[in-house]
């Protein structure tokens, strides 16, 4: 029996840029930036004074009673995929074949720190019983997974930012071996908050351009001086192909493959020989049975930091070798900013739509191209890829070395 | 002063309505928290709580297990209530 094949039906996100998929693609597309001066009190006084908030309250599109009872990474997840599974025709299947999973960097931090608030200020009594479910970190995944009645397994791969990425991997795994026909899969964040982002400062992973937040997150640009922190999510629905052409189910794009490695050099430093990355697209170019010369775009994890992209750059360089001068690199975060646990998650939506729209995304803010960055980089405007059939690649990384390399290919019928 | 039943049940009003978003004209002394009123026992739990800090009464846990209805409730706290 030849594998089971994977092909993406549903899209939906909520991010810096947009509210929904349509409008963070249109500004991806526009060079947008997301990131912005935070208005929060604490901000004021803090190291770091930006950050990329999603561009739509929870709010504006969720009732009271409910968020209360939401982590705000949980809100993120229902509302991305409340607009997936709508996008995929809400498909009327035996749910114990249908599965949910959904990562997160972090989990509920926001809710932990709050409510130690309340435990300090208030007393024991006074924390809220919904602390527990709010701040774990299969929350946001537990949430969906209820709302839809998954039963094929709800799960959360925690792997730092590499995370979103991890998780559609898994996802791609639960149907190819049969435990699941479709898979509500993704990653998100919701982590700006003053604790988190006084620990990326104090690591001095954080820019610090705080007299220009829009030009601060600026992947490969010679004066690049850390991420900038981004909030919000992405979600996917995947789905097995034939399972989706019975219903006749609009496909965006196959997913074709994984690698995964880890490091085994630093808890937070990339190695910089890279490695790890490049044994990650190896392997899942093994996985994907991709053909080389099939891959034209490459959606980078380039977060901005000075050692990471150039690391990354090497290594992708390494991995595909002379073929790497045909492939057209993006490195949205420019726009994002670093959604953590949600990045590979809207980064995969961003393959998924390059592919589908033979369109690759551009990349801001790049002043002046670091000369150790030898990738073609899609600079500024976005840029019309090949037609026929192509394939693309997502690369993450998290820190603890976890390296995801996820491979897909546009869907021709 | 004791607490009178029109008090207690429109204070027992407001906390359901930030607790659980419900409609306070469908609160009613017979209406129950877990069928009715979409309060489940985490939900419960604060509606206790709100509910001991607005009448400053103690409402033990083996009281909060036999309070099916907002009229049980509303009860404990008049009796018990200073």
């Amino acid at each position: 029996m030849s594998r089971r094949r994977v092909v993406v039906t549903g899209l939906g996100a909520t991010t810096p840029l947009g509210g929904d998929v349509a409008s963070t693609w249109a500004n991806l597309l526009a060079g947008k930036c997301g990131v912005r001066k935070l208005e929060d009190e604490w901000a004021q006084e803090a190291s770091v004074t930006f950050a990329a908030r999603v561009a739509v309250e929870p709010s504006e599109v969720m009732e009271r009673v409910e968020m209360r009872r939401l982590d705000r990474s949980e809100q993120f997840a229902l509302i991305a995929s409340r607009e997936a599974w709508k996008d995929a025709g809400e498909p009327d299947i035996d749910k114990e074949r249908l599965g949910v999973v959904i990562a997160s960097g972090i989990g509920g931090v926001i809710t932990l720190l709050d409510q130690y608030d309340v435990l300090n200020n208030k007393g024991a009594r006074m924390v809220s019983p919904h602390t527990v479910p709010m701040l774990m970190p299969n929350g946001p995944a537990a949430n969906v997974g209820l709302e839809l009645q998954a039963k094929a397994g709800v799960h959360t791969p925690v792997s730092a930012c590499a995370s979103g990425a991890e998780a559609v991997g898994y996802a791609l795994e639960m149907i190819r071996n049969d435990r699941a026909d479709v898979v509500v899969t993704g990653g998100v964040e919701a982590a700006i908050h003053q604790l988190p982002m006084a620990g990326f400062a104090s690591m001095k992973a954080l820019s610090t351009r705080n007299d220009d937040p829009a030009k601060a997150s600026r992947p490969y640009d010679k004066d690049r001086d850390g991420f900038v922190l981004g909030e919000g999510g992405g979600v996917l629905v995947l789905e097995e192909l034939e399972h989706a052409k019975a219903r006749g189910a609009k496909i965006y794009a196959e997913v074709m493959g994984q690698g995964l490695t880890s490091d085994g050099y630093h808890i937070a430093a990339p190695d910089p020989e890279g490695a790890g990355v490049t044994r990650a697209v190896k392997f899942a170019l093994r996985d994907s049975g991709v053909d080389l010369s099939e891959i034209v775009h490459l959606n980078a994890h380039a977060t901005s930091t000075p050692a990471g992209d150039v690391a990354e750059a090497n290594a992708l360089a390494s991995a595909l070798g002379t073929h790497i001068s045909h492939v057209a690199v993006s490195a949205t975060k420019s726009m994002t900013g670093h959604l953590l646990g949600g990045a590979g998650a809207i980064e995969s939506i961003f393959c998924v739509l390059a592919m589908h729209h033979h369109k690759a995304p551009p990349t801001i803010n790049i002043d002046n191209l670091d000369e150790a960055v030898t990738v073609d980089v899609v600079r500024d405007k976005p840029r019309d890829l090949p037609a026929g059939q192509i394939a693309c690649i997502n690369d993450s990384f998290g820190f603890g070395g976890h390296n995801v390399v996820l491979i897909f290919r546009s869907y021709e019928g | 002063m004791a607490l009178s039943q029109d008090v207690v049940l429109a204070g027992i009003k407001e906390i359901v309505v930030e607790v659980a978003g419900i409609d306070a004209g469908l609160i009613a002394m017979d209406k129950k928290f877990t069928d009715d009123l979409d309060v489940d026992s985490l939900s419960m739990v604060e509606v206790v709580v709100a509910a001991e800090e607005k009448f400053g009464v103690k409402i033990p846990d083996d009281e909060v297990t036999k309070m099916a209805t907002v009229g049980d409730a509303v009860n404990f706290i008049v009796a018990n209530g200073k």
